[in-house]
């Protein structure tokens, strides 16, 4: 059989012409569909990337909060009495806003703001530089070291700046996973020094950080928590809620859906219509091996291993093309939301076995219809 | 007395149904030797083709029977068919269907590599039989960049390559002036034929029929008359 597909290997690729057009066909639509899907997976990922960076088991939210950006603040007693809930280890509070900080030059530059557990700090970034007890020295805010960083004019350790008219004070740099989807620099301080530097309604409390004392325990905290009117989901379920909004309540996931579909149709047509013209061009030759004394079995697997051969070319290269354009992009745009998961590797895999096995079908049809018989009469 | 390589017996072909219906072949009996080279000729449209489809196991007949080296060959399935043509028979197709992206050496090498033969084996034995159709030096270019001659002998080698016993020869020097379609039959008569090989050759070309020890004549699907030819008789001499 390694000889068979070996005549097979060889009269895919000496057809270059061919070859190179079926290789453009589904590399480009694989490009296109990790393209498209790692936009959107990098721009979910950012959406979360408070509770990604944070990275506490349980979020108590009210039940509106649509996005971790989206705060609707709950009153103190609720850390109260989430903290009295059997199965609960430890409760803490987190401040999640934004403020304007006026630079150097007199230009302002949103921010956004974490105030972190004063007694805890649960939830501290990993510093870079500085030390995280610094944070409770006066003024004292740690930024984080990431793409939006030179929007702050590059602070270092000791930089001063006004923050919503208060004097701010740079006492640390940090590094997180995740950057945020909206292209503002990130701060940290204690949650009672955020309350005291942002405006803020009577209640303060953006979300209560659960570590449950098992993982048993979680079920229970939840529904309890929702007896009380609040909602608690796990970090998997927060990022999913709000992957959620953004696919299905602001378009971005439909437009992306679209693009993938099209992008998919793209590669489909060229693909095949270019497979179906390679396997008319060669049905006579297909015939005159059945007259050889070929099985249609053998025929077939040629077939298979021709489109298999020319898919998962086409994906390994869609899949390094993709690549190669996101490091581009991210030399020109550090912020640059796109990242390849295994999640997009596997959709695009997918679809291009569907464009391999459609692209073959076709082709298969026709061997196996195409009769010795003609090939003998002329 | 020559060992039969085939035995057709009554066999009858007909295409469509009703009014439509066209009986291309009506209950031909043949038999052809080993050591001969047996040419079928005949008008176009006479069932010479489908006749040798038949025979070849290429076409299952309506009626009648096919026997090579005594066995009833559309008694076989499908598959033990394709083995059967693969083993025992060897085509020389009127268009040669060479493949134009494989290599010469490659493209003889075709039925050995079908049989499941280690590819670099299959290679050096098509090299040879390169060798004994005189194309040597042209294994590694592709068929397209020969002649027409030239395509004929590599058509020819892959047809032998696998050493069939049964050689089929559909209008071998139909595209080939006369000196080329000539040198051809020289070749076939001389080199390929033996007394454990017979050749059939379907052909319209006069030109050739010196080469013939029997020519058998079809028309309107019916055999007509078998005739025995002066040719260079290597095992038989059947009267019609």
């Amino acid at each position: 059989m390694f000889g068979i597909l070996r005549i097979a290997y060889k009269l895919l690729v000496n057809d270059r012409a061919k070859f190179a057009a079926l290789l453009v066909g589904i590399t480009f639509a694989v490009f296109l569909m990790i393209q498209m899907t790692s936009l959107f997976a990098g721009v979910l990922n950012r959406a979360s990337a408070t509770v990604i960076n944070i990275g506490a088991p349980i979020w108590v939210m009210d039940p509106a909060v649509q996005t971790v950006a989206n705060t609707i603040p709950m009153p103190d007693f609720v850390l109260d009495e989430v903290r009295s809930i059997p199965g609960v280890n430890y409760a803490v509070p987190l401040f999640s806003g934004s403020g304007l900080a006026k630079l150097h030059d007199g230009t302002y530059q949103a921010v956004s703001i974490l105030g972190l557990d004063d007694s805890s700090l649960f939830g501290r970034p990993h510093l870079l530089n500085g030390n995280i007890e610094d944070i409770f020295a006066e003024n004292g805010f740690i930024v984080v070291k990431d793409s939006e960083f030179p929007k702050l004019e590059n602070p270092k350790m000791g930089t001063e700046f006004e923050l919503n008219d208060h004097r701010s004070k740079i006492v640390g740099i940090a590094e997180v996973a995740t950057s945020g989807l909206f292209g503002i620099p990130t701060l940290y301080t204690t949650y009672n020094r955020a309350r005291q530097y942002l405006p803020n309604p009577r209640f303060t409390i953006s979300y209560i950080l659960v570590e449950p004392k098992t993982a048993t325990d979680v079920a229970p905290i939840a529904k309890k928590i929702q007896s009380m009117g609040y909602l608690a989901l796990t970090k998997d379920q927060f990022m999913d809620k709000i992957s959620n909004f953004y696919m299905y309540q602001t378009g971005l996931g439909v437009n992306l859906f679209l693009m993938t579909i099209i992008s998919f149709i793209v590669g489909l047509s060229i693909s095949g219509q270019t497979f179906y013209t390679f396997i008319i061009e060669n049905l006579e030759k297909f015939g005159a091996l059945k007259a050889i004394g070929a099985k249609s079995s053998e025929l077939v697997s040629m077939i298979l291993f021709q489109a298999t051969f020319t898919a998962m070319t086409g994906f390994g290269l869609g899949i390094g093309l993709c690549a190669a354009l996101i490091w581009l992009a991210r030399l020109r745009l550090p912020d640059y939301a796109a990242i390849i998961t295994y999640w997009n590797i596997g959709l695009a895999f997918i679809m291009v076995v569907v464009i391999a096995a459609v692209s073959s079908y076709v082709g298969v049809r026709k061997v196996l219809r195409i009769e010795p018989f003609d090939i003998f009469r002329g | 007395m020559a060992e039969v390589a085939i035995r057709a017996t009554g066999l009858t072909k007909w295409f469509g149904e009703g009014e439509t219906r066209t009986v291309a072949v009506n209950d031909v009996s043949f038999e052809a030797y080993f050591g001969e080279m047996l040419f079928v000729v005949g008008p176009s449209g006479s069932g010479k083709t489908t006749m040798l489809s038949m025979v070849s196991g290429i076409l299952r007949p309506n009626a009648g029977k096919v026997e090579i080296e005594g066995k009833d060959i559309w008694s076989l399935s499908t598959n033990q068919i394709a083995e059967f043509r693969l083993a025992k028979l060897g085509f020389v197709f009127q268009d040669y269907h060479l493949f134009p992206r494989l290599t010469t050496v490659e493209n003889v090498a075709i039925p050995l590599i079908l049989q499941r033969r280690n590819w670099n084996e299959a290679l050096a034995e098509a090299r040879r039989d390169l060798k004994i159709v005189g194309l040597e030096n042209r294994a590694e270019l592709p068929p397209v960049k020969l002649s027409g001659g030239e395509q004929q002998r590599v058509a020819i080698a892959r047809a032998l390559v696998s050493r069939p016993d049964i050689l089929i020869l559909d209008e071998p020097t139909a595209s080939l002036d006369g000196d080329t379609g000539r040198s051809i039959l020289h070749f076939v008569r001389d080199e390929v034929l033996t007394d454990k090989r017979c050749i059939i050759i379907i052909t319209h070309d006069p030109r050739i029929f010196e080469f013939a020890n029997r020519i058998m004549n079809m028309e309107d699907g019916k055999l007509t008359n078998i005739e025995m030819v002066g040719g260079k008789a290597q095992g038989v001499a059947h009267e019609t």
